[in-house]
């Protein structure tokens, strides 16, 4: 089986966000960054997919040379391959789908995975996107996933339940929380992963479809009206919650 | 811009609540171009509700072929309507459907898409979207002739705006390729309220120490009317399902009352419930993060403040 898992770098969960001198994009002075966590259990499906059916796994991001990182650690976890398409800090999901699709035409995977989001700019948008520029069927947030004879049944997590979906390879899955349990590299492999060669291609530029022009960070008045919890004090909160909130 | 297409669906034979607001939200950007809906395998009587909110016309598509849902077809629909209807402008909500369709959509329009828009400004169409689960918000705006956006669910407030509808109906035809990928099955999570759709949420932390507790959570969101909810670490200890896990790595909630019951409210939470329209604190913890964030605030320990609160909550109610 030849699979194509797609990784992103983004900023650590607890990174706390300042908007950048540009004031449209963060200042990335002191941030960690880390695998975008729904792409560590995309990275685990492939790999299980391939002890289980044999083949390859390759990993591909799209962005500058700093992306190398998310790369060396998808290489500890176990994929066969890495691939950098290198080019400037992507403008938009359309150029990432764009240059990933390009690389998979090549490659011809039976499967792409990829996480259901990326937590810095969460559209939620490349699987679909990607796979309408490869002409293949999608699933997306799926938090299961069983693949039988070329046949594909995914269930994907919906409002208030779960829908099953099927569709055949080759075929792409966007992974949610809970399709599986992803491993963690061991310090021998990512040691190896150090030295192994990174696949580096030029990004091709596409025209943006939508431009950035400004970020701002959220500030939220709160009234903070913090109690002792006596008897009282739960009554006033139950009155605040009907007069104030009015949600009694 | 012309002609704005609005993806409509229907729940229970009633058109959807976020199918309400993202009509809405085209009427007022619409500036006199034509706001005309998409509803597939509805009815009449659901597609005129759209009426109420200023949809003058419905394109009311028949596909038996779909069954249940395929988001394949269903973006082939929607982009070869908005051909059709020389649509510039194409709004989905974005919901589990709107955000597996709506960039399929964008990429055979050629168009730019902007997903769960928080705001979208009538004279323009700059939008305002949430990125880094919350902790920033962007302006963003397309750059294409025929834009394509979502709306997140809760946040654009529906209103009554009457006019009179025409409802369009057409059969679709479609082949197999364009069901390559099907739902077969939907199974619904029977009287549980989902933390995205739900008004108001009540969610569970360490602080609730195990499991066999939750049930002090569950009645009070019974007592409100609301979800379930956790935090990352209850869903990580096994004690909850992760569909209900809210924060950066879960869901983002904006409900109008979030209750956080012994959650301390670490960075990664706190992103995911932060545009919820009053927050509740109850913590044992005077000093905890979750109380510079919130509107109201109880310190003691949940085990003796959530059984007092669900019975005075019952008792106001009736």
């Amino acid at each position: 089986m030849n699979i194509l898992v797609c990784v992103s770098r983004v900023p650590d969960t607890a990174t706390r966000i300042i908007v950048g001198g540009d004031g449209k994009s963060i200042d990335k002075n002191g941030v960690k960054y880390i695998v975008n966590p729904y792409d560590e259990f995309a990275l685990e499906e492939g790999l299980r997919l391939r002890e289980k059916n044999g083949g390859t796994v390759t990993a591909i991001t799209v962005g500058t040379d700093a992306a190398t990182d998310v790369l060396r650690t998808a290489l500890a976890m176990g994929v066969d391959k890495a691939v950098l398409v290198k080019g400037d800090e992507p403008a938009d999901s359309y150029y990432v789908a764009h240059n990933i699709a390009k690389v998979a035409r090549e490659i011809n995977p039976d499967i792409i995975i990829l996480g259901r989001q990326s937590i810095d700019f969460d559209s939620f948008q490349l699987p679909s996107m990607l796979a309408e520029m490869l002409g293949m069927p999608s699933v997306s947030v799926v938090s299961a996933l069983k693949i039988e004879n070329g046949s594909v049944q995914a269930e994907r997590d919906v409002e208030g339940g779960k829908e099953t979906v099927v569709c055949s390879l080759p075929c792409i899955i966007s992974a949610q929380k809970g399709l599986n349990e992803p491993r963690y590299p061991k310090l021998p492999d990512i040691m190896k992963a150090k030295s192994k060669p990174i696949d580096t291609r030029d990004a091709e530029k596409t025209e943006p479809k939508t431009t950035i022009i400004g970020m701002e960070i959220p500030s939220k008045a709160r009234a903070g009206k913090v109690l002792e919890a006596t008897d009282a004090n739960i009554d006033e909160i139950v009155r605040l919650l009907k007069e104030d909130a009015k949600v009694i | 811009m012309k002609n704005i297409l609005v993806y409509l669906e229907a729940s229970n034979n009633n058109l959807k609540r976020v199918s309400t607001e993202i009509a809405t939200a085209a009427c007022k950007i619409a500036n006199g171009a034509k706001v005309t809906g998409i509803m597939i395998n509805s009815n009449k009587e659901v597609a005129s509700q759209a009426s109420k909110f200023g949809v003058s016309e419905v394109i009311l598509v028949s596909a038996p072929k779909i069954e249940l849902h395929s988001s394949t077809a269903v973006a082939k629909i929607v982009a070869e309507t908005a051909k059709e209807i020389a649509a510039d402008c194409v709004i989905f909500p974005a919901n589990s459907t709107g955000l597996e369709v709506a960039p399929r959509v964008a990429v055979k329009l050629d168009a730019g898409y902007i997903a769960d828009c928080i705001e979208l400004a009538a004279d323009n169409l700059i939008a305002k979207k949430p990125v880094y689960a919350g902790k920033a918000v962007v302006k963003i705006k397309c750059e294409t002739p025929v834009k394509v956006f979502s709306l997140r669910p809760n946040v654009f407030v529906a209103a009554e705006n009457p006019t009179s509808i025409e409802i369009k109906e057409k059969t679709f035809d479609l082949s197999d390729s364009d069901l390559s990928a099907k739902v077969v099955n939907i199974a619904k999570n029977e009287g549980k309220l989902d933390v995205l759709e739900a008004d108001i949420v009540v969610s569970g932390g360490r602080g609730i120490k195990g499991p066999e507790n939750y049930h002090l959570i569950e009645n009070l969101a019974k007592a409100l009317g609301g979800a379930v909810g956790a935090s990352r670490a209850v869903v990580d200890a096994g004690w909850r399902p992760h569909n209900e896990q809210v924060g950066q790595t879960g869901k983002t909630v904006s409900p109008t009352l979030y209750v956080a019951c012994g959650i301390s409210g670490a960075i990664q939470h706190l992103a995911g419930m932060n545009a919820s329209k009053y927050i509740l604190a109850i913590n044992k913890d005077k000093d905890a993060p979750i109380f510079k964030n919130c509107d109201y605030g109880l310190v003691g320990d949940l085990f003796d403040i959530l059984p007092k609160l669900t019975e005075k909550i019952q008792k106001a109610k009736m």
